[in-house]
């Protein structure tokens, strides 16, 4: 039995501390960009067109309503069978954004929508412009209302990034499976690597909390 | 000079306003009284191209309100608005409320923008609250303040939608003093209202609308004191 599994070794550390970076990586990226592209069509949303609103709608819902891992593994797959396949990180990356974005563009529509209309109303009747108003009432007014719901996705994204294990991709949980595999000490790791995920998120908690705090001041 | 003429509106199948004729001059002070839902601040909101309209013209010193090409957003500078909801910024201090648009529409440097604010909310008694948040201001407190964000722009046109029906009792004399006030400084002001009193002493012509038509203009004293239209007439008695 011995020869088969070789116990925790510091060099393990690093491995899953490798891990955790490729975890933040992906998370960074998928948050920023997803979060633009979800702005953008939560904007669109708001412009109360019914055909656009409705198109926009059909393919956000899809995204939204499809399981995660499925949307990675069939991406994954199309790109491969249609012959241009992808490295792991950058397949996984398109779809957490897209996946990101479809949450976003919802919490951002309802942000805008929470604007009352008589802001918008009067500050056009100060001569201001569709993008002024939009810039200096409508969006520090409508994040107020979606800054918490967007900080709840932004930590999802975190954590739901280490579905892209599935596709090949070694980020923090993959990671820790590998290490289980060799070491069966698998709650030592689930342990450490629950902490790591934890450091990661803090950060976003913390901009939550204070944020919540300056509201209430 | 505010020129409506013929002007028409309508929501889907009803309208509510059917033809309307109006002038007002630089100076005058009308003001719009009649039951609710009588096309008054549709009247007004098809004047500062809030609502499009269906037929007839509105000018505003010549310019076309409604034709294509008109810059709109000029001439609302022109037109400043206070509504029935006051509407203050509620991210912004009352001073960054009123210097917002004269510094993001008029371009004015912060500093300059600033300065043109606090000159406006003194003027409408605000002076000791430029510091202040929208949510720390009483309803009278933020309407005067939604009339200094207006000033800020120097209009020549105040329209006034029933600025003080939303306020409490109380506070609705603190509000229409400020617009007696401007009316002595010889502002120019469409004034939607059911304050009866303000209309009688301040306006220089009333007229009344019902169901979309003016049905009387005139001076005060003719129209309130002496109505030929016998709906005027019930009107003036229920309202007091």
């Amino acid at each position: 039995m011995t020869d088969v599994f070789t116990t925790l070794q510091w060099s393990d550390l690093i491995f899953l501390l490798e891990g955790a970076w490729k975890t933040i990586q992906i998370s960074v990226v998928s948050i920023l960009l997803g979060t633009l592209l979800g702005m953008v069509f939560g904007w669109l949303m708001s412009l109360n067109n019914k055909l656009i609103t409705f198109a926009v709608m059909a393919v956000l819902d899809v995204f939204r309503s499809v399981p995660l891992l499925i949307q990675l593994i069939l991406f994954d797959s199309f790109v491969a069978i249609a012959g241009f396949p992808l490295p792991a990180f950058w397949s996984g990356t398109i779809v957490l954004i897209i996946y990101t974005a479809s949450l976003v563009a919802v919490v951002v529509h309802s942000g805008i929508d929470a604007v009352p209309p008589g802001l918008r109303a009067a500050a056009r009747c100060l001569g201001m412009s569709y993008w002024q108003e939009m810039r200096h009432v409508t969006t520090p007014v409508g994040l107020r209302t979606a800054f918490p719901s967007w900080l709840g996705v932004a930590l999802a994204t975190i954590k739901d990034s280490a579905l892209v294990s599935a596709i090949g991709y070694v980020e923090l949980l993959r990671a820790s499976q590998i290490l289980n595999t060799r070491t069966q000490e698998s709650v030592k790791i689930m342990l450490l690597v629950g902490l790591i995920y934890f450091i990661i998120s803090y950060p976003l908690s913390r901009l939550g909390a204070r944020y919540e705090q300056r509201q209430k001041s | 000079m505010i020129v409506l003429e013929n002007l028409h509106k309508s929501f889907g199948p009803l309208e509510v306003l059917k033809g309307i004729n109006l002038t007002v001059d630089k100076g005058e002070v009308v003001s719009l009284i009649g039951a609710s839902g009588s096309g008054k601040s549709t009247l007004l909101y098809c004047i500062n191209a809030l609502e499009t309209i269906d037929g007839g013209k509105v000018t505003v010193d010549g310019v076309d309100v409604h034709a294509k090409g008109t810059d709109i957003n000029k001439l609302r500078q022109k037109l400043g608005t206070v509504f029935q909801q006051w509407n203050s910024f509620p991210h912004l201090t009352a001073l960054e409320n009123v210097a917002l648009a004269p510094r993001v529409v008029s371009k004015f440097s912060r500093k300059d923008a600033q300065e043109i604010a606090a000159k406006q909310l003194t003027h409408v008694g605000l002076g000791d609250k430029l510091n202040h948040y929208p949510s720390q201001l009483s309803g009278g407190q933020q309407q005067r303040l939604a009339i200094a964000r207006a000033l800020a722009m120097e209009p020549t046109y105040m329209l006034f939608d029933e600025a003080t029906s939303a306020l409490d009792p109380e506070l609705v004399g603190e509000v229409l003093d400020i617009m007696r006030m401007l009316a002595s400084e010889g502002m120019t002001m469409i004034v939607v209202t059911h304050e009866m009193s303000f209309a009688r002493d301040v306006s220089d012509r009333v007229a009344f609308f019902k169901k979309g038509v003016l049905a009387e203009i005139g001076a005060p004293e003719d129209v309130m004191n002496n109505p030929q239209d016998p709906d005027l007439q019930r009107f003036l008695s229920t309202i007091g």
